[in-house]
């Protein structure tokens, strides 16, 4: 199969690739771009763990093909920090030790931020249901619940 | 496999026109993406139809909303004024998956995939829409229930294109829902799936009713037997008894790993109930 | 037990507190490396063959077409496997027997569950890799197959192995085991252990009420996020380097080796972060085919199992069958008890036989008791641990009778429970005797707690449970060394699997020298570098990585001790540690001022070199664990939805080191059995295959499917652990299903006695009543 030659822009700084035409987003993220924050856990867009936003939507990057992502932003976990600063979401994550695997959780502080960007004052349930994409095996949700409402109260100032 | 990104319709439509091999459209991709993960679907062309204007657009013509093809389901739940009018297919398309899965799948997708179970389904024909086709000869428009033929199947030819989704405009005094019963509160495909549009008569009278169910067939059906049970009546009670009775009648499902016959029968009345009680609400 | 370092009460200033995590940062910034994150230059990229049939003969394999494949570099069978000898050893939890292993890793004679590897083939591209596995022609005879246990154990059914004969083992406390001759028939009972204790048939003719009861319970998948991930390198002198995500790298690699026919120390395995494991990652699955690939190319392979994969062909639980039959006297204390465990092993024998016999009647004082487990071969793939194994099986079962007994004894739950408690010098059945426990407490304050109170409304139920698990220690291997400037290097074999034990550890170290926490760096030594550590099971990390991280630390602080002697000329008898330094014993010895940790790291070359303290233990004295859940429920009587409104968890850690990772894997837990509860379950066709292998349709919690976990820590130390820390990742998977049972029932009237408690079960019944 002949490779076609993307150009895109990733975390801000420009890009460009070769990938397969039925290549996933998700496969050139890992592979091409070397960017292995993102994580495959299923493939199907049942775990949300490879979340990335994709002209400022929360998409999974395993149901998008790199060929479509031609022109387009494409924001990782490994952009979501600012130079030293960690997002007030990693850091409550850390806080209410809200991990623990940690395989999750770069889906998770993607979806989060995308919620709060949208609603900034998510009840508890409007938290639930927004990340219901996001499947966690090790926390039960409770300390990630409770990071992203700590999170929101903070962001609102 | 080849990626094309037509910019129109018609050059759309000329690619599978003209394809030798197993082509296949390209909206958000979740489902034809998982149908390649798993090897059932194995394309020679894949014709994406984002960069199309007007499978993009979400506008309204004549007072009655268009619907691009290719627009997602975010941005159909984001829509305020819509949510307002035709909250019940807002109600379906919310439910089609994750945030992520809405970030890209669209409710032209949801229709073309043609599942048995599809969310948007029995809320779009509850709601009366249609389905706006384009072809090297022109359009043409169909009622969603029937464009839909069977699982997977629809009545696009091989050379046709959903281009996108109409409604009829909406009445005064009407509302609309959709519901569905899964076994977890999110993440699921439906087990049963109800869609209810009603229109009421100043003094209450029921003057029009549309439900469709979903997931208990091979193909989401229209119930006219329950919405003559509500028409001209008052809903009462004995009224709603008799509409449940008139939807599990109609109901054939299948046994399968989501659910059994008596289940999905049993629940279809009770998300049927539950259904018209919220498209009531919505009209007070 | 001259090897246990005894609690001891003393004032903490680190243990107790919540420091961030050490590997934090890495987590939420996506730099920590889990296995699929590993990139080796010039990789080929592995894929596996796997059996479309639940039982089959093997009568033919041609790989020829694709090993001719452009890009394709080599193609493995089970014919490049040795064959081995019936041999048992233990693995992991289990015992496994290595002809066994070595038939799951690839199929030889027969392919005996859907997903049973048949081959692999190593090639430039993933790709390629897959494309090639459509080149493979096999020929196949297809057998009659067995999944159900029930129907597995009757004369007659489909026989998986035909040279299986029930090796039986029976028990009794204070007897000798007797093993007894194995019948003449070959069987898919693989194995039938008893325990006995007092004699049960007498005490139950005097029993005041007696319920007996039968339980089926479905397979079920420790659900990780990670799929397996091997890459393995093989240079050509036979020098192998494997990086997986394991819970066990010292274990991966003595499998291989045996597995291979590779000597230990020509293998270095390197364990990555893990992704979650809870039992599935002990076991090897493509570490010896990467390995095997590698060696014929030389070039290192890489494998990544797919989900689909993960949930055929790892290591999920098993479906169980379970008969309890329990006797009381008129005031409700238990004078008999009787179970029956029936377990699937899977393809091969080897499931968690010994755990679910030995915890299941265990949280009581029983005079009487007998307890039957067979392990039952089936065609689906061969179990592994998954937290506390076997325990949640059994625990269903005699946590239900348990509800039932205090119901028709007008007692409440809670109250039968206490009265019947284990406690400090009960003996159980199989032998041990308990040091102190805080089981008692966990069920006092699981009384007293509020949300034990709270009014419940229509529909709305309540239903409490415990659970109980031995806990282990076992090899513990642990390298301690000070640096210049009086920070610690803290190397550990035991995975950190999660829990958060690095943090523990560097806390328990921390708290030794009487330094900050965030002044000692945990890492996790690869094979190399340390001596062997058992797989992170049992929940172990924390109370044996912490022992053996204590005694190395004490050993340093020794160390610190003699240099600080040299310094100030005194005898070694007159110093002292306090606090992170090094003080005369009294003002007699001299006024020498207090050298702190960084002097004496930074004068170390002086006075003879770098400092360091390492330990080396089969570590004894783990703290049996027990927990109890209170669980509330609304059940949706029209359509048989249930929803957890409250779920509460009171379980006794001995000491938490870092709360917050104690609360974290008490919700965790939790959460897992709730979905073993409602939803979580296997689905195999007629055909023997499983149907829903994938997150779509086999259904894990989600966000909105649960509410806040409430959690209780009980703090009854554990006299075998300097901190009083008991393992406790495992116990809190035990209660859920039969405290959402008993909610239920309280709720709508009738008990349940099959997993998962899915909606079209829950409807027909209520329909029915």
């Amino acid at each position: 199969m002949t490779r076609q030659h993307i150009e895109a822009k990733i975390n801000g700084d420009n890009c460009d690739f070769l990938c397969e035409s039925n290549e996933t987003l998700l496969s050139v993220i890992r592979n091409q771009l070397q960017l292995t924050g993102t994580k495959e856990g299923c493939s199907t867009g049942d775990c949300g763990a490879c979340s990335v936003m994709l002209d400022d939507r929360l998409v999974c990057s395993c149901l998008t093909l790199a060929v479509e992502v031609e022109g387009k932003n494409i924001d990782t976990i490994e952009g979501m920090s600012n130079g030293e600063d960690l997002h007030v979401l990693q850091k409550k994550f850390l806080e209410h030790a809200a991990l623990q695997c940690g395989i999750c959780t770069p889906g998770f502080l993607i979806a989060a931020r995308a919620l709060l960007e949208k609603n900034p004052d998510p009840t508890e349930t409007e938290v639930r249901y927004w990340l219901a994409g996001n499947l966690c095996r090790c926390t039960g949700y409770h300390k990630i619940v409770e990071a992203v409402l700590d999170a929101a109260e903070e962001m609102r100032g | 496999m080849q990626y094309e990104s037509p910019k129109s319709i018609d050059d759309a439509i000329s690619l599978i026109s003209n394809a030798s091999g197993n082509t296949r459209l390209l909206a958000g991709g979740t489902d034809l993406l998982v149908q390649m993960q798993s090897q059932v679907a194995d394309p020679d062309l894949v014709v994406d139809i984002k960069n199309i204007k007007e499978m993009k657009e979400f506008k309204k013509e004549d007072g009655a909303y268009v619907i691009g093809a290719a627009v997602t389901g975010m941005e159909i739940a984001e829509h305020e004024e819509f949510a307002k009018d035709w909250p019940g297919v807002v109600d379906g398309v919310k439910l089609i998956g994750s945030i992520q899965i809405k970030g890209r799948a669209s409710m032209g997708g949801n229709l073309c995939n043609a599942s048995p179970a599809a969310d948007s389904i029995p809320a779009m024909i509850a709601s009366g829409a249609f389905a706006i086709i384009a072809g090297p000869d022109g359009r043409r428009e169909v009622l969603v229930e029937d464009f839909i033929k069977g699982p997977g199947k629809t009545t696009l030819k091989s050379n046709e294109i959903l281009v996108s989704i109409k409604l009829p405009l909406k009445k005064q005094n009407s509302s609309g829902a959709y519901l569905r019963f899964t076994p977890r509160t999110e993440m699921d495909i439906a087990v049963v799936g109800v869609g209810v549009n009603i229109t009421l008569s100043d003094s209450g009278i029921c003057e029009d009713a549309k439900i469709s169910i979903g997931a208990v067939a091979e193909k989401a059906l229209v119930v006219e037997d329950a919405a003559s049970a509500l028409i001209g009546n008052k809903i009462t009670e004995e009224i709603i008894e008799d509409y449940i009775e008139k939807v599990r009648a109609s109901a054939r499902p299948i046994n399968d790993k989501r659910g059994t016959v008596e289940f999905r029968i049993q629940v279809i009345g009770v998300i049927a109930k539950r259904a018209l009680n919220m498209a009531l609400e919505r009209i007070r | 037990m001259s090897d246990i370092i005894a609690y001891e009460e003393k004032e903490l200033k680190i243990i107790g507190t919540r420091p961030i995590r050490p590997d934090g940062v890495d987590k939420v910034t996506g730099r920590a490396r889990y296995g699929a994150d590993i990139n080796l230059p010039g990789q080929l990229y592995g894929s596996v063959y796997r059996s479309p049939h639940a039982h089959a003969l093997i009568k033919s394999i041609d790989v020829s077409a694709a090993l001719a494949m452009p890009g394709v570099k080599a193609v493995i069978t089970g014919d490049d496997l040795e064959d081995m000898p019936s041999q048992f050893i233990p693995v992991g939890e289990m015992i496994v027997n290595f002809r066994d292993m070595t038939r799951n890793v690839m199929a030889r004679e027969k392919v005996l569950y859907d997903g049973h590897p048949i081959a692999a083939i190593a090639a430039i591209s993933e790709s390629i890799a897959k494309e090639a596995l459509k080149k493979i022609k096999i020929d196949f005879e297809i057998l009659p197959h067995v999944i159900d246990v029930v129907e597995a154990m009757k004369p007659g059914a489909p026989l998986l192995h035909k040279d299986q004969h029930t090796l039986i083992e029976r028990k009794r406390l204070g007897s000798e085991p007797i093993i007894e001759s194995p019948p003449k028939e070959p069987s898919n009972i693989a194995k039938r252990l008893t325990w006995e204790k007092g004699d049960i048939e007498n005490a139950f003719s005097k029993a005041h009420i007696i319920i007996e009861r039968e339980f089926n319970t479905k397979p079920v998948h420790q659900g990780y996020i990670e799929p397996h991930a091997a890459v393995a390198s093989c240079t050509e002198d036979g020098q192998v380097e494997v990086y997986t995500c394991s819970q066990g790298h010292f274990v991966i690699r003595s499998q291989c080796a045996k597995l291979l026919g590779i000597e230990v120390s020509k293998i270095k395995v390197i364990p990555t972060e893990l992704g979650g494991g809870f039992g599935g990652k002990n076991n090897v699955y493509l570490e010896p085919l990467a390995i095997m690939l590698s060696r014929i190319v030389h070039r290192p392979v890489k494998m990544v199992m797919s989900r689909n994969e993960v949930f055929r062909a790892s290591g999920p639980s098993p479906a169980g069958h379970v008969k309890v039959k329990i006797g009381c006297d008129k005031n409700g204390k238990i004078i008999a008890a009787d179970a029956q465990i029936d377990m699937q092993s899977g393809a091969f024998p080897g499931s968690p036989l010994p755990q679910a016999t030995i915890t299941c009647f265990t949280r009581y004082d029983i005079e009487n008791v007998r307890v039957i487990g067979h392990d039952v071969t089936t065609n689906r793939p061969k179990v592994a641990a998954y937290r506390a194994p076997g325990a949640p099986i059994a625990a269903f079962g005699v946590e239900s009778v348990m509800d039932e007994l205090a119901e028709n004894l007008s007692i409440d739950p809670l109250d039968l429970r206490i009265m019947n408690a284990a406690k400090q010098g009960t003996q159980t059945y199989y032998g041990v005797t308990f040091p102190q426990i805080g089981f008692l407490e966990t069920l006092k304050r699981a009384k007293a707690h509020k949300n034990y109170n709270v009014p419940l409304e229509k529909n709305q139920g309540r239903g409490v449970a415990t659970g109980f698990w031995m806990n282990i220690g076992n090899d513990t291997t642990s390298s301690l060394n000070v640096n210049d400037d009086g920070t610690i290097a803290l190397t550990i074999g035991t995975i950190d699997v999660a829990g958060g034990s690095r943090s523990s550890l560097a806390m328990m170290v921390a708290e030794e020298f009487g330094i900050d926490s965030d002044k000692v760096r945990v890492t996790t030594g690869d094979t190399s570098q340390l001596g062997f550590n058992f797989v992170t099971a049992g929940s172990r990390g924390t109370f044996a990585g912490g022992i053996v991280a204590v005694l190395a630390a004490r050993k340093a602080i020794e160390e610190c001790k003699i240099r600080a002697a040299k310094t100030w000329n005194v005898p070694l008898d007159e110093v002292v540690w306090e606090d992170g330094f090094a003080r005369p014993a009294s003002s007699n010895v001299g006024g020498f001022d207090p050298l702190p940790l960084s002097d004496i790291a930074k004068n170390a070359s002086k006075t003879g070199g770098p400092i360091a303290g390492h330990s080396e233990k089969n570590v004894q004295g783990a703290g049996p664990g027990f927990g109890t859940q209170i669980v509330d429920v609304e059940v949706d009587k029209e359509t048989g939805s249930i929803k957890i409104l409250r779920h509460t968890i009171i379980q006794d850690a001995g000491k938490a080191i870092h709360p917050a990772y104690v609360e974290g894997q008490y919700q965790g837990g939790a959460v897992q059995g709730i979905g073993w509860a409602l939803n979580e379950e296997y689905i195999y066709g007629d055909d023997g295959r499983l149907q829903n292998p994938g997150f779509l349709d086999y259904r894990v919690p989600v966000a909105s499917d649960v509410p806040f976990i409430d959690t209780d820590i009980v703090e009854v130390p554990n006299p075998y652990h300097p901190y009083g820390v008991r393992g406790i990742g495992e116990v809190p998977i035990i209660p859920p299903t039969a405290a959402i049972a008993n909610a239920v029932y309280n709720a709508t009237g009738i008990r349940f006695n099959s997993l998962p408690l899915s909606p079209p079960k829950v409807l027909a019944a209520i329909t029915k009543k």
